[in-house]
């Protein structure tokens, strides 16, 4: 396999009431090995619920309805989405390690730092001695930059801030030298300089294992700061995909443009803060058309009735919509 | 911790104080008196004189109260006025009884309660769920005194089975003693399960939902592990509060069942004692399930800190 994961045509649904209404429409994704591939868009566009499929950590009612996504794995090339409960497990933490947006409820609140890294150690390698263990973890801490890791080892999480909950997170995440991190929202809840750090530290990290990153995010600050490669998400579909420069500079779709748009920036003449007008339709209520006609200044009359294609405008960058194409989606 | 146990101790004072006060007055006030009880239709003015100089009835009320009060606080609560027996022996070889009783109601509940609603929050919705809380509910809204009925009349007519009528103590018949206690305690352990597997699964439920649970599995954990060591005990605490006030119930809310298949416990003591106006074994049956009930709650709020390191009392 030429990239670390693919992810072909993924459609994720839930239940509403007895209807089978669709979060995710058809997805696809390739994360090349070593490198940084950022999701960006609005909440409720489905890129979280994309990191969560792809560790089987959708929570019920969702469930993944159709696709594929294929993972070059230590141990050969694996389809997650076929994998018994105990494969899935042994990919969990081990190959593939996920961080989350609120470090303050990511750790369980009755345990030690400590005996939540050795977890993370001793599922995958049940033999290691108690020494081994937390030798192991106070590297970790160490390279997440925590100061006093000796003290932190034994602390509760409720005695520890934000971002030295994150730190650890990291840590446990990267304890099994993963080859994938899903990082969804990681520095949304930290407030900036501590959001700064964090970013630096996980970019450094990527650097020392030759982890790729899939930077799950709302801000197209941390996409920049982060990211080789970008996908934007609208309402449940790709919109946008291209390497960063590409993307910021010759940016395509009027949705990406919104955002761009939309980021206040410090300095410069004072003017009023640009907004998309509109809201993201809700899964499962989207009209025949584009989906972003409603809110796009562009928006033509083709728009309300047929949806663009994602179609390449420039070799690597891709594009849904018919400023750029007259491909229809099928 | 250790001055906190202290502070809390030295609560009981009042508390056991407030008590005795308050029921010395109830038994003032509900009509009718030990004498009447003891002399019937026997009574006349002499006789009835002759009673209240013997058990110190002419005295002033307050003065009654101290006599009995200042005695108390020296370990010795009087002698029943319709036996003359000492109330405090009396009480401790009962509460033998009724504690045997409330804790392997417990231990029914919680063999019934714990594991059932684990499941139901796993299984949410399923039908295995529905079944659970449908009985769950049975459990909790069937008065025990019908269900105790009901199950002694079935257990007679369609196994011709009676249980022991005499009492017989733990360590002198382990069989025997089983064969008499088992229902009862089933009846009381099984009102205790409905409210405990409602709790359980509420409590996993909320718990399942958190952010620590989702981390956990994406480290690759097995689902027991999940479950178990991160799940259930972070949902354990709302749990063991539930169960410390149903054990501090249990002491004196056993007075029904009790009855019904006649135990010589705490609660038939009590009720005994109310019915014949017999104020020192009344008052001494009160002040000591008062007295177990302050002490199994301080026991569940030192068992709160062992669950959870954010609660801590110093």
């Amino acid at each position: 396999m030429e990239n670390l994961l693919e992810i072909r045509n993924l459609k994720i649904t839930t239940l509403r009431g007895k209807q089978s209404v669709r979060l995710l429409d058809k997805v696809d994704l390739n994360i090349a090995k070593k490198r940084s591939f950022g999701i960006v868009g609005e909440s409720g566009c489905g890129k979280s619920i994309t990191a969560n499929a792809i560790l089987g950590l959708l929570p019920y009612p969702l469930r993944v309805a159709e696709g594929s996504i294929r993972y070059d794995s230590k141990a050969g090339e694996r389809e997650l989405l076929q994998l018994s409960k105990k494969e899935l497990r042994e990919v969990r933490g081990q190959e593939i390690s996920m961080i989350f947006q609120e470090p303050m409820t990511s750790l369980d609140p009755i345990f030690t730092v400590e005996m939540q890294m050795y977890e993370a150690l001793s599922f995958h390698h049940p033999g290691l001695a108690r020494g081994e263990m937390r030798d192991r973890a106070l590297e970790m801490l160490r390279r997440v930059n925590i100061p006093r890791p000796e003290q932190t080892l034994t602390s509760y999480p409720h005695q520890l801030s934000g971002g030295q909950l994150q730190r650890i997170m990291i840590a446990i995440a990267l304890i099994n030298d993963p080859r994938l991190l899903l990082a969804d929202e990681p520095t949304t809840a930290l407030d900036v300089t501590i959001q700064a750090q964090i970013l630096r530290l996980m970019n450094d990290l990527k650097e020392q294992n030759d982890t790729s990153i899939i930077m799950i995010t709302h801000d197209l600050g941390v996409i920049a700061e982060t990211c080789e490669e970008v996908a934007v998400f609208y309402a449940g579909q790709v919109v946008e995909q291209a390497n960063v420069v590409e993307l910021f500079g010759q940016t395509a779709h009027p949705y990406t443009l919104g955002l761009l748009r939309a980021v206040t920036s410090l300095g410069g003449e004072s003017r009023k803060l640009y907004t998309i007008p509109g809201i993201v339709p809700p899964g499962g209520q989207w009209a025949q058309g584009c989906r972003f006609a409603d809110r796009c200044e562009k928006c033509m009359e083709k728009c309300r009735q047929a949806m663009p294609a994602l179609t390449e405008v420039v070799p690597g960058h891709l594009c849904r919509c018919f400023l750029h194409s007259e491909e229809v989606e099928q | 911790m250790r001055d906190y146990i202290i502070r809390r101790l030295l609560m009981l004072i009042p508390i056991l104080i407030g008590v005795s006060i308050a029921i010395f007055v109830i038994m003032q006030l509900i009509p009718g008196d030990v004498v009447s009880g003891i002399l019937g239709i026997e009574e006349t003015p002499e006789l009835r004189a002759m009673w209240e100089a013997k058990l110190g009835l002419d005295k002033p009320l307050v003065e009654q109260y101290f006599s009995w009060i200042g005695k108390a606080v020296t370990g010795d609560f009087g002698e029943s006025f319709r036996t003359g027996e000492a109330v405090f022996p009396e009480i401790m070889k009962r509460f033998k009884i009724s504690a045997e009783l409330a804790l392997l109601a417990c231990v029914i509940a919680w063999i019934i309660a714990l594991p059932l609603g684990i499941l139901s929050s796993l299984k949410r919705n399923s039908v295995i769920d529905r079944i659970v809380r449908v009985v769950a509910l049975l459990g909790v809204s069937v008065p025990n005194f019908a269900s105790a009925t009901l199950l002694i009349l079935f257990f007679s007519k369609a196994f011709n089975y009676y249980s022991p009528v005499k009492y017989v103590g733990l360590f002198e018949n382990f069989g025997t003693n089983m064969e008499i206690m088992i229902l009862p305690a089933f009846i009381l352990g099984s009102i205790m399960a409905g409210s405990v597997m409602r709790m359980t699964r509420s409590s996993m439920l909320e718990v399942l939902r958190q952010d620590y649970i989702k981390a956990v599995r994406a480290k690759g954990a097995p689902e027991r592990v999940t479950i178990f060591r991160h799940a259930f005990k972070n949902s354990s605490i709302p749990i063991v509060t539930l169960i410390g006030m149903q054990i501090g119930g249990l002491m004196g809310g056993t007075v029904v069942i009790e009855q019904i298949f006649s135990i010589p416990g705490l609660g038939q003591y009590t009720l005994t004692g109310i019915s014949q106006r017999d104020f020192p074994v009344v008052q001494g049956c009160v002040l000591f399930i008062a007295f177990v009930y302050v002490i199994v709650n301080l026991l569940v709020d030192i068992l709160y800190t062992y669950i959870d390191p954010r609660i801590s009392y110093s």
